[in-house]
Parts: structure tokens; sequence; C-alpha cells
């Protein structure tokens, strides 16, 4: 194989194969691209940005709900570097419609003036770029790509209302943390990648079958190994835990959110979440399961190296895959799968925990918004626990866990979009964001006061509201992976449901019961975002009552991710 | 889409409240007392629409002397998680809707003192008739629980925008208790849920369960899923409350006795987590201390809605599903459910005679008179000492539905005495007052009537359910028979001295005295029709009895032909235990 024939078959599976997949992605490039280029020429000026911000992401979305209604086959693309699947692809549809929304949002509230438009949609469609990346990541050097192109553009919104001390302060504080924990995660790949020879996550997965862990640990030889290993990973799990804002790597969170603008924090609350979820879930598979094959034959072999170095790996996988389905017990990634599931559980039930007790002594409702995140950061990641510990005993439970992961991800975006667009407007109209000033609104503005009020039920998670359907969910998928573990995740789960009632409710109580001050003169949002509000609140109640159609595009999201 | 189908008659009669809400909300403005008269109109509806069952002939009707669900139908709702709209009637849940749709009526005519934000009060009012209507209808366990839910907000707001001065501690605390409940319910329905099977039913039990329309359909559906035998493990799973009941009722089958947790089964576990579900509803000692909050700080209308039929969902959840499904631990934990009712009808009897504040005093009243309830329902007498004679345990456990519909009338109707003088003076304690005979002397007859009716003086309504009971105790054990006998002397105690403190006495000389005005027309209205159906159910107890009783029977039947199959397992279990107990025999 000489040099051309490399470059020619490079050259073609860039152009043929993955570039047309990866379209979306690149309907945003061009649109940051123009964004910023188009007060270069003369008479740039006038064009709104808000316009073309709205016309390239909603571009992108069509594409990528395009390429996903087309079907295509799971693929690697770019040699390895990322893969597409229904993952990928829906992940990008929830991704791209919630920057089309995101925009919109921005506009409504005056967040993105003349002046700042462009900066605030080229960081806002940058960031989205970065967390498709997340999303479709299968290679380690992809996933710290991805977290950084999503985190930096992030830490810029955060500080973007200039002149604000608090807003500077959550951005230096987003950033100082950001930065410390990518170097942690950063060395943790390396570390990895080094033990392991690649950075592949399939072929990572399935070198870490061929060194036969359970042999490993049962002899105790190559213990360092082992240790190295696992030092990697929850070193790799520090980044993770950043963007997640999973204890103890939640301390920029609150303050983050409570810096920053409501709108900005909607951004950081529901599409950061997602794609650092779809991100964990791409590690907790690509590591967790075996791959018979590279995804696409011809990508392979285009790296010798890993090619070469494989043929040996993948004589005794391919055998050891049917031992696999056969005795549950023993399956060489049985090791990895167990370390990720216990890591990713008590993670996922102190965060879950915790953000549920802190929230109830605060008085600033995007503080108690960040820790309501936080908590339920916690419960997606118990699905996600739940989902790897069933993936060598049973598909279809593992499947309906990362359904029940989806499905949360797309509630989820419903529930906090609209609390923080309302918690935005009403900023707008009395300046203020403490809960204590929310007193009586139902008085002035009841139909805000009923979505919000609507939301927040949602968010404690009672029927027949959207929220309780997922919540419920990863309920039935913990409780079907069993064992002692998680069990008890399930019985802590459900506590903290109960636990969670009463800071929503005093919320719901203080805009309902308490008496209006004479101070406050009328509230009113205007109508256009009184129309935005309901538009992105409706389906709270519409998909909670008819949660059919969501459940079945959660299910498809996830099909392909079981080989 | 006639009414005369069933999916669409009861679909009416549940969600007429809520649709009547929604266009509330949309409506501009209307006076206030036109929205309480369009509420007042819903519910008279919605009660004419739960008489309308009974009519002959038509595709609906419901028959009295029929034991199995009748008007059944059922739709795939959330097909992907298996959950589907389910409803039915017999005679264990008609009564009851009969008795919600009835005491929403009252109610509602007692909302008119109130004029804070009346139409939110109404919407409310009807998202909560919608809620409990659901609860007594639904047959798929998660309807149950969504309905169950749904109650739980418009309760709170309630009690928490219109109640007395504590109203906010008091809402929190009720949604709280209730919540916890429903979070340990969820955990039991998950529980039976990934243990069923339908598989394991035959084709009969798949048609009575309402699975499946006939036996060709059942054989079709059989042949459509994978084989039992050859795979085991890809099980059909079931919110059907028909089919977990088969499931659990089946001698030849154990899909809920495998362990679970500490040595005990899966269907104790179950029958434990729902029963304590169910009892913060009814509620019993220990998690009853949610009630006297609640009932003293929520405005009269609620408090009679609370007593008169939020209860009954705690006792109607036990005879529907704690039993049914989990007989066996319905056995073995018999003795642990009767003592919960003894004592909750003992603590609140004395409770009851403690207190100064006349709401106070009911709610704890009606504490004492939900733990005939769970006594009656949990009487398991049909044991190899009564060589299986299920008759006592039948009578207790009509006598237990009987309560409750007694109950519900006679509470409501307190509830609203009280109210009708709280409006006057203001205020509710019992020293204060005394010589109300003198100054309302038809109120005070009618409050007398409806006071003897929940002390359970013959005649009246509360005395039948209550001596079935205590009738039925007898058999199961002795010592909890005398007690719950002598809890009728205590509950003429405190019902007693409260007549005698309030309504005689020489003149009134608390506080607000000139504001005693005679009882208004529409409060007569509402303490008349209470007091009379007080009277017949006293008189002609049968009229409730020929509804509810096939449907009782049969389900005790069921599960006292068990009873020597628990027996058997028991003394397998403990060999010796069932020695010594020979020998204290």
């Amino acid at each position: 194989m000489n040099l051309q024939n490399l470059i020619d078959e490079l050259l073609s599976d860039t152009l043929d194969a993955s570039l047309p997949l990866f379209l979306p992605e690149l309907a945003l490039c061009g649109t940051i691209v123009l964004l910023l280029l188009v007060r270069v020429f003369r008479g740039g000026e006038h064009v709104p940005s808000f316009l073309l911000a709205l016309v390239g992401s909603g571009m992108a979305l069509w594409l990528a709900l395009k390429t996903s209604s087309e079907g295509h086959a799971p693929q690697e693309l770019f040699t390895g570097m990322l893969v597409y699947d229904s993952l990928t692809a829906s992940m990008r549809v929830f991704l791209m419609a919630f920057a089309v929304l995101f925009i919109v949002l921005a506009r409504l509230t005056g967040i993105a003036d003349r002046e700042d438009g462009q900066d605030f949609y080229t960081l806002a469609l940058g960031a989205t770029l970065g967390m498709c990346i997340m999303a479709s990541a299968n290679h380690l050097l992809t996933i710290f790509l991805g977290v950084e192109m999503a985190s930096v553009p992030s830490y810029v919104l955060a500080g973007i209302v200039k002149g604000r001390r608090r807003s500077s302060e959550a951005a230096l504080k987003y950033a100082v943390y950001g930065a410390g924990t990518a170097g942690v995660m950063l060395y943790g790949i390396s570390l990895l990648a080094g033990v392991l020879g690649t950075a592949h996550l399939p072929t990572m997965a399935n070198k870490l079958a061929a060194m036969n862990l359970p042999a490993m640990l049962a002899s105790g030889e190559e213990s360092l190994t082992v240790m190295v290993l696992a030092l990697g990973g929850l070193m790799m799990g520090v980044g993770l835990a950043f963007k997640l804002s999973a204890v103890p790597f939640h301390f920029w969170c609150p303050d983050v959110f409570e810096g920053a603008s409501a709108e900005v924090d909607a951004f950081l609350s529901v599409a950061s979440k997602a794609a650092a979820l779809a991100l964990l879930v791409r590690v907790g598979f690509g590591l967790g399961q075996l791959h018979e094959q590279p995804l696409d034959i011809q990508a392979a072999d285009h790296v010798p190296v890993i090619t070469a170095a494989d043929t040996a790996a993948f004589e005794t996988v391919s055998f050891e895959t049917v031992q696999d389905e056969t005795s549950t017990v023993q399956s060489p990634l049985s090791p990895v799968r167990r370390f990720f599931v216990l890591l990713t559980a008590v993670v996922a039930v102190v965060t879950c925990t915790f953000g549920n007790l802190a929230a109830y002594g605060q008085t600033n409702i995007k503080r108690m918004f960040a820790y309501s995140t936080i908590a339920h950061a916690g419960f997606m990641m118990m699905a996600v626990a739940a989902a790897v510990a069933q993936l060598g005993r049973s598909p279809s439970d593992s499947q309906a866990a990362l359904s029940a992961l989806m499905l949360y991800i797309v509630f989820y975006l419903f529930m906090n979009l609209g609390a923080f667009a309302i918690v935005a407007f009403l900023r707008n109209s009395m300046h203020s964001e403490e809960i204590s000033d929310y007193a009586g609104l139902i008085r002035s503005c009841p139909i805000i006061t009923v979505l919000l009020t609507a939301i927040l039920v949602s968010l404690i998670g009672l029927p027949p509201l959207a929220g309780f359907w997922p919540k419920l969910r990863v309920l039935q998928s913990l409780f079907t992976a069993g064992g002692p573990l998680m069990i008890f995740v399930f019985v802590v789960a459900g506590m903290n449901t109960a636990i969670s009632l009463v800071y929503y409710l005093r919320v719901v109580k203080t805009m309902c019961i308490d008496a209006e001050p004479d101070t406050r003169g009328a509230v009113s949002i205007g109508f256009l975002p009184g129309a935005y509000a309901l538009v992105v609140s409706l389906p709270v109640i519409v998909f909670g009552i008819l949660p059919d159609r969501v459940a079945q595009w959660a299910d498809a999201a996830v099909s392909q991710l079981f080989r | 889409m006639t009414l005369s189908e069933p999916v669409v008659y009861l679909s009416l009669l549940v969600f007429l409240p809520a649709l009547a809400a929604l266009v509330l909300a949309l409506l501009p403005k209307v006076t206030d007392d036109a929205l309480k008269l369009i509420t007042l109109a819903v519910t008279i509806m919605v009660f004419l629409l739960s008489l309308g069952l009974m009519r002959q002939g038509v595709g609906i009707d419901f028959q009295a002397g029929v034991a199995e669900m009748q008007n059944a139908f059922s739709v795939d709702w959330i097909p992907s998680f298996g959950i589907q709209y389910f409803m039915a009637i017999d005679g264990i849940s008609f009564p009851l809707v009969v008795l919600t749709a009835f005491l929403c009526v009252p109610a509602m005519a007692a909302s008119w003192p109130i004029n804070k934000h009346v139409k939110a009060y109404c919407i409310l009012f009807l998202l909560l008739e919608t809620g409990m209507l659901g609860v007594f209808l639904a047959l798929d366990f998660f309807l149950f629980y969504v309905f169950w839910e749904v109650m739980l907000l418009p309760m709170y707001f309630l009690i928490g925008v219109w109640g007395g001065p504590r109203r906010e501690y008091a809402a929190i605390k009720f949604f709280l208790y209730t919540l916890v409940g429903s979070v340990l319910m969820l955990i039991a329905i998950l529980m039976l849920y990934f243990n069923s099977d339908l598989r394991a039913l035959d084709n009969d039990q798949l048609v009575a369960a309402h699975v499946v329309e006939s036996v060709e359909a059942a054989r079709d559906w059989r042949s459509s899923v994978p084989d039992l035998s050859a795979e085991p493990d890809r099980m059909q799973n079931t919110f059907n409350i028909l089919a977990l009941q088969q499931m659990g009722q089946d001698p030849d089958l154990d899909l809920f006795d495998d362990e679970a947790l500490f040595g005990k089964s899966i269907q104790w576990w179950a029958f434990l987590l729902l029963f304590v579900g169910f009892v913060i509803k009814v509620p019993s000692v220990p998690f009853h201390t949610w009630l006297p909050d609640a009932h003293v700080e929520a405005p009269t209308p609620i408090s009679m809605i609370l007593a008169g039929i939020l209860l009954k969902m705690g006792g109607y959840g036990i005879i529907r599903i704690c039993y049914p499904i989990c007989p066996g631990a319905g056995y073995d934990l018999a003795y642990f459910v009767c003592f919960v009712g003894v004592s909750s009808m003992v603590y609140g009897a004395f409770a009851a005679l403690a207190q100064k504040d006349f709401k106070r005093m009911v709610a704890y009243s009606s504490v004492s008179h939900m733990g005939y309830v769970v006594l009656g329902f949990g009487v398991w007498s049909a044991v190899a000492g009564t060589s299986y004679n299920a008759d006592y345990w039948k009578m207790g456990a009509n006598g237990a539905m009987f309560q409750m519909i007694a109950h519900g009338i006679s509470s409501a109707g307190m509830f609203f005495m009280v109210g009708v003088i709280y409006d006057r003076v203001h205020h509710r304690d019992l020293d204060k007052f005394g010589g109300l005979f003198a100054k309302m002397p038809v109120y005070s007859g009618l409050a007398i009537g409806i006071f003897f009716a929940g002390l359970g003086l013959p005649g009246l309504c509360g005395f039948i359910g209550e001596v079935l009971v205590v009738l039925s105790v007898w058999k199961y054990s002795v010592v909890l028979a005398v007690i719950s006998a002598a809890v009728v002397i205590l509950t003429a105690g405190y019902i007693l001295w409260t007549i005698q403190r309030v309504y005689l006495g020489a003149e009134y000389k608390g506080p607000h005295g000139d504001a005693l005005t005679p009882i208004s027309m529409r409060e007569l209205a509402i303490a008349v029709p209470l007091l009379v159906l007080a009277v017949v159910f006293g008189v002609y107890p049968n009229c409730v009895l020929r509804y509810m009783q096939p449907s009782v029977d049969r389900q005790v039947e069921q599960l006292a032909e068990l009873t020597p199959l628990f027996e058997q397992r028991e003394s397998d279990a403990n060999p010796l235990g069932d020695d010594e107990q020979m020998a204290a025999r």
C-alpha cells in the first residue's frame, strides 16, 4: 500500500462516506463563518445576525432530520474518529432543535442585542457544534475535542453580560474549573491510550477483552496495569463529571447558574447536559461491549496501526463473543462494565441526593434550578448505569434503560427551557430573580404562573405531567437490572422524588399562595414572550398525557447501539 | 360513539369535570356566582350520569346482584410502556363512584361562602372530582396510580389557598405524606409488574381479566407471543389489575412467591408497601398525623370531600388491590392488619375525646371510624378453626364497605355542621359553645341527627357498618372483638359530650353571639339530603348492600378457598410452630 493509495482512499472515505453524514455540523460551521465574516463587508452590519443564525441553525436542523430519516446503517466516520448511528442522528436532531429554540429565546429576551448578537450566536452555535461531536465521539481525541469545543464557548457565554461582576466571576470560575478538569481528563486519556496502544474506543474495548482482565484480577498478576487502567478511567471520569456537574465536581454549577443569564443557564442545563450524557453513553458502550469487527471495514484498512495490531485480538475476541452470549458470568469485559457501573451509580446517587438537599436552602431561583439540574443529572446517570449493567445480560433491558435516558433528555428540554425562559422573561419585567419576589405572581400573570407551576410539578415527577414518565422508566430499568447496588440506587431514586417535592413546591407556594407585595407594579411579559413560553411548556402537559410518540422515538434513537 | 358504549359513558363520567374545568379556565370574565352555579351544575350532571349507570336495558347498565366486572372496556393508552386505559365497575367500585359523584354536589353547594379567587377554586374542585372518580373506575394499575396522583395538586392548592391560618403547613404535610405513600405504592407496582406473566394464565382467566375479548382471541394472542415453556424469560408483564389478581390467586402459580428480601416473598413486600401506602390515605395510626391538620385548616367543603371521599380511597385500595393480588401475604399479615385497624379505632377515639377544637374532634372521629374499615377487611376468619367458614369474613368485609359509604355521608355531614357555625361565630372552641339549640333549633336538630349517625345509633347509617364489623371479629379474635366493641362506648362518649357542650346548655356565651342566625335555605338544602340518606341507609341498608354484596362475597370466597393452601405452606415452613399452636389451643 503506497502513499498515493492511502491518500486516495482517505479522500474517498472523507468525501463520499463521511462528509455527507456530517452535513448538519457543516451547516453549523458555515453559519458560524458567515456570522463572523458578514460584518467585514460593506453593508454587512445591516444584515441581522439573528436571521442568519436562525436560518443557519434551521438549515442544520433540517439536514439533521433529513439524514436521520434516510436510515443510514451505523458506520464510523473520518477513519473512526466519529461514529454515526441512531444515537448520533437523534442527538443531532435534538441539539439542533434546541439551538433553534434557544436562538429565538435569546432574541425574545433581548440578551443578544444589536451589538452582541453576532458574538452570542457564534458562541452558542460553536458550543452546539462541540456537543454534536461529543455525542458522536468514537475516539478519545474527539471526546476531548468535543468537550473543549463545547466548554470554551460556554465560558464566554457565562460572562456575556458585560459589566456585571457576578457574571464575570461566574465565567472565570467556570473557566478555571473547566481547565483544571480538562487537564486531568487529558492525563487520564494519555494513560488509557498508553496502556492500550490505541485511542479508538471499539479497539480499546477489544484490547481490554484480549487482556483477559478477569483472569488478571483473579491471579493478581500485572496489578500495576489494572491500576493504571483504573486510574485512567477515573481521570476521564473527572472530565465527564465536570460536564455533568456531578458531585464532587459540581461546585461551578450553582455559581455559574446564578451569575450567568437565565438564557445561558437554559443552554447549559439542557444542551450541555444532554451532550455530556450522550458522551457518557458513548464511553460506557464503547468500552463495555465487544466489537466483533470494525464498523467500517474500509476505514480499518486505512489505519494500518489498528488493523495490524488487532488481527490477533479479533480472533480471540470473536471466540469470546459467543461465550459472552451464553455464559454471562465471565465475559472478558465484565470488570470494565462493573467498574463503570459502580462509578456511575455511586456518583449518580450522591449527585441526585446532594442536589435535592442543597436546593432546599436557595433563595435565588436560578441557583435553585442549578441544584435541581444537578439532581436531575444524577437521576439520568442512574439510567446509564442500569444500561451498562444490563449490557452483557439482556440487551433488550439495556435498550429500555437507554431509551429511558433519551426520553428523560427530551422531556427535560421542555421543562428546563420553559422554566429558564419564564425566569428570563420575568427578570426583564420585574428585574429580580429572587424566589421571594415571585410572591403572588398568579394575580399579575396567571398564564405564566400556571405554566411554571406545571413545569415545577413535572420536575418533581408527578403524573400526568411529562416529567413523570422518564422517572418511571429509569426506576423500571433500575429495578430490572436488579442486584444489591441497583436496588439501592432504585430506593434512593424513589426517595429523592419525595425529597425534591418540598423545594419545588415552595416556589409554587410563593407564586400561588403568598400575598402579592404592595410595592411591585404590574408584571407583564408581553405577547410574544408569553406565546414562546406557552409553546415551549405546553409539551410538558401534552406529552404527559400522550408520551407514546416520544417513547417510540427514544426507542429508535438507541436501537443501533447494541452489537 | 354513542353514550351506550362503556368507553364513552365512563370516560364522560370521569372527564366531564375536567372538561368543564378547561372551559371555565378559558371563559372570559364572569361573575363569581355564575362560576359557582356552572360548577354546581356540572357536579349535578356528573351525579346524574353516575345514577344513569343503573338504568336498565341500554348498552350500559349496572346490574345489581352480579359479582363480576361490568361495562368493562380497555383501550391502549401508552403501548410502549404497556399501559392501558382500562375501566370497569363492579359492586365494590359502584357505590363509591356514586358516593363521590353525590358528595361533590353538597360540597360544591357548601362552597358558596368562598369568595377568594372563585374561578381557580372551581377549576381545582372539578379537577379533583375527575381524579377521585378515576381512582374508583381504573383497573389498570398504572391508570389507577396516575389518577391517585392527579388528586394531589388540586388538593394541595385547595387546602393551601383557601384554608385556615396554618394552611400552608397543613397542605405540604398532606402532600408529603401522600407522596411518600405513592412512592411506596410505585415500588410495589413495579415489583408486581416485573414478576407478572400473562402467559401463565389460561385462556378463560385471560378473558375474565379482560385482557382479550374471547377464548379465540386468547388463542390468537398466545400464538403471537413467545411460548412460555420455550422462553420463560420473555415475560409478558402486565398492569392489568384483574390479571394480577388472577395470578395472585391461582393456586398453581407462584409468580409472586419468589424470595425478595430478608426471607420474605415478593408478595409479602408488595402487600406491605401497598398497605402502608393505602393506610396513609385511610389514615390509620401511626400515619394519621396529616389528617387532623389538613381537616382543621381546609375550608368546609374540602373537609367534606377529604373525609367523605379521599379517605375511602385507602380502603378501596386495600380491598381492590392488596388482598386480591397478594392473598398469601394478606393471610400472613392478617393480625397485623387487624391490629392496625383496632389501634386506630382506639387511638382515634381517645384523641377525639381530648380535643378542644370542634373540627379536630370530628377529624379524629374519622380516624377512629376508618379503623373499622381496615379491621373489617382484615378479619381473615376463614381458617381451619372455623372449618373454613367464610361467612364472618364476608360479614366483616361487607360491613367495612358499608362503613365506607356510611362514613362518607356522616363525616361529610359532621364537617358541614361544624362549618355552618364556624361561618357565623368564627371560632371552633368546644368550650365556648353551648345553648345553640335555643338560637338555631332547626340546625341543631339536623346536626344532632347527623352526629348520632356518626355515633352509630341503631336506625342510622353508622350502626350497620360498625355492628357487622364488630360481630365478624368475634370469630377471629375475641380480644380484638372486645376492644372494638368497647370503642363504641368511647365513640358515644365523645359525640354525646360534644353535643352537650355545643348544642345544649342555657345560652351561648362565646364571641359573636349576635351572628347566630337561623340556618339558611342553602344550608338546609345541603344538610337535609345528608340526614335523609343517613336515615335511609340505617333503616334499609339493603339499598346499598344489594349492589356491593355479590362482589364482596365473591372476592372473600375466592380468598377463603385459598386458606388451606396457605395454612399448609405455613406448617411446611414451620412445623414446630404449628405444634405449639395446637398445644396452645
